[in-house]
């Protein structure tokens, strides 16, 4: 805008030309095209989505329609007629059960410890990057892990090669992206409830249960949503530790404790040997398996989405 | 307050007619609470206060006044232990409580704290119903019977002059009332450990001017019963409210570029503001300074 003088001004303000700067359209070419960009991206990945899970269910179709119960009770056969994921399953279970018993609690108490109790030193500082440097690491390094220390060094208390060793691994897999996830929903908490704590008279155990827990819930729980979704998926660790691909004998029931000790297989795994499988009939079945896989991850996903929530209105 | 007259003294003898020297039998008394000799706070090698000397008395208000960074809420952050939650904060000097040390490593500050309560500036309602907010103090202490907590949340709530507005809604959360009504309910938060002492850091700097008359009324309401502290920014507040005054000030530090703070006058209210012994407190309140 040129500099104007009042009497210049005086002459400019009228209803029409203010009307007309107010209402002149300016085109803003960048902030469409950022717009436009932003659109295509999620179309994209909702498109990629679609397809992925929509050719899942398309190709599984066969096998639910078909054979559906057989499918769910069935276990590890060379045959696809004869197959089914009961063991896949159970293996499946017993891990989210091992990974939400040993990982969660370990790690929300570690997180605490560093963002409330620790004090800020060098110490502190170090574990905290190393902290974050582990949940970088591939997750084939934590099966070789597994192997040495879960399956080998304590094969007396795991059993050697069972899902209770697979379980352990996976849930010091996810250590540290549940300690990072809950250290930032615990920093996150405003430090004018801490005060308020304190000046009441609380100990620093106190102000932790009754204020920065509560108020960190919704955050601690959505790491943990995301670290037991990542824990379901991994074949790799698993296959060091030794879960079975091709035949297992043993077909206990799902919510069988006893054997917990013994020759285990697990979703992914399953998965990926069906996959690579050119016999007929093992693509649809593959297929099958990939949708339950998704559907177990989802409900385990939606409990805590549903616990998140109730922690949030609790917020305000 | 009476005979609260700004006073300019001349260089020579004042007439006596103006002078404010009360008979000391005049002069509020009560048992000295906090007793402090060359206190200093640091944070980290940095003086933040210098050279705190003075006597909070029982059943008195006392505030605490001056510029901004001269020191008053890190000197009121002291008698609770809430400089405690710095890392880097260090205090010097002699602080005593009915005569005990309060920095004695001997000294838990968790019971400090149930004795001296605090109000801060910005209210900080917990997200939990108003009923919880103020059972919180009284349910850590061990409280447990529902009656009890019923009875000591209702008798704070009218101590706070907030009770018929929100006795009908108790359950409901805290964060849904007003600021003036948020920080009533702090204050009804702190009496509700039954403190010997209420130490309010600025407790109406973010409300409006009724809700903060509504306070200056509460604490002549409840003087009697706590021994209150208070910062303030508001010097008129400050001359309406409270029986002694304390001036603090900043200088800057020959050895740095920030400034610490020091006490400059510690009297009786009606003398700071009629007839103060320091050309600073003066200076202060009449506004010159700065």
């Amino acid at each position: 805008m040129a500099l104007s003088s009042p009497a210049s001004i005086a002459r400019d303000v009228t209803p029409e030309t203010v009307r007309a700067q107010l209402t002149g359209r300016k085109s803003d070419a960048a902030g469409m095209l950022l717009k436009a960009f932003l659109w295509f991206s999620l179309a994209l990945t909702l498109t990629i989505l679609v397809v992925l899970i929509g050719s899942q269910v398309a190709g599984s179709s066969s096998v639910f329609s078909e054979r559906f119960g057989d499918f769910m009770s069935g276990t590890l056969r060379s045959i696809a007629s004869d197959a089914g994921i009961h063991q896949g399953l159970r293996g499946t279970f017993w891990i989210g059960v091992i990974v939400v018993v040993v990982a969660f609690p370990l790690g929300v108490a570690a997180a605490v410890y560093l963002e409330e109790y620790a004090p800020h030193s060098r110490l502190t500082r170090f574990i905290d990057v190393n902290v974050r440097n582990l949940a970088g690491v591939p997750s084939v390094v934590f099966g070789i892990l597994g192997l040495t220390i879960f399956v080998k060094a304590l094969e007396g208390f795991t059993g050697g090669r069972s899902v209770l060793a697979g379980g352990l691994t996976l849930a010091v897999l996810v250590l540290p992206v549940v300690i990072i996830t809950s250290a930032e929903a615990i920093r996150a908490v405003p430090d004018s409830l801490r005060e308020g704590g304190y000046g009441a008279g609380a100990t620093r155990w106190e102000v932790v249960r009754t204020q920065v827990l509560p108020y960190a819930a919704p955050g601690i729980l959505t790491g943990t949503v995301l670290s037991l979704a990542r824990a379901m998926g991994e074949a790799a660790p698993l296959i060091l530790v030794g879960a079975v691909s091709d035949r297992l004998g043993s077909d206990p029931e799902i919510f069988d404790v006893s054997s917990l000790r013994e020759r285990f297989t697990a979703m992914p795994n399953v998965i990926a040997t069906w996959a690579g499988r050119p016999q007929e009939g093992f693509p649809a079945l593959t297929s099958a398996a990939i949708v339950v896989l998704l559907v177990v991850v989802l409900a385990a996903n939606s409990i805590a989405i549903l616990l998140r929530n109730r922690y949030e209105k609790r917020r305000k | 307050m009476s005979d609260t007259v700004v006073h300019r003294p001349s260089t020579g003898d004042r007439p006596v007619a103006l002078q404010y020297d009360p008979p000391p039998s005049e002069l509020p008394v009560g048992d000295v609470v906090f007793d402090v000799s060359d206190g200093s706070v640091y944070y980290g090698e940095f003086r933040a206060v210098r050279d705190v000397n003075m006597a909070i008395h029982r059943g008195e208000i006392t505030a605490f006044i001056g510029p901004s960074g001269c020191g008053k809420s890190t000197m009121i952050r002291c008698f609770n232990r809430m400089n405690d939650l710095i890392d880097s904060a260090r205090v010097e000097g002699k602080l005593l409580f009915h005569g005990v040390d309060l920095y004695d490593p001997a000294v838990n500050p968790v019971e400090v704290r149930r004795r001296v309560g605090m109000v801060f500036q910005k209210p900080n309602p917990f997200p939990k119903s108003i009923f919880d907010n103020v059972a919180y103090g009284p349910r850590l202490g061990g409280k447990k019977s529902k009656s009890e907590l019923a009875d000591i949340v209702e008798s704070s709530l009218r101590k706070a002059a907030l009770w018929d507005e929100v006795k009908d809604r108790l359950n409901e959360s805290a964060m849904g009332m007003s600021g003036g009504q948020q920080q009533r309910l702090c204050i009804a938060r702190a009496v509700a450990t039954n403190p010997e002492v209420l130490l309010m850091d600025e407790p109406c700097s973010a409300l409006d001017p009724i809700a903060t008359s509504r306070i200056e009324d509460l604490m002549q309401e409840i003087k009697t019963e706590y021994t209150i502290v208070i910062v303030t920014h508001n010097m008129q507040q400050a001359a309406r409210v409270s029986d002694r005054t304390a001036f603090f000030t900043t200088e800057v530090n020959p050895d740095s570029d920030r400034r610490t703070g020091r006490l400059v006058e510690y009297n009786p209210t009606a003398k700071v503001f009629s007839n103060p012994d320091d050309e600073r407190t003066e200076q202060y309140i009449t506004g010159r300074f700065g």
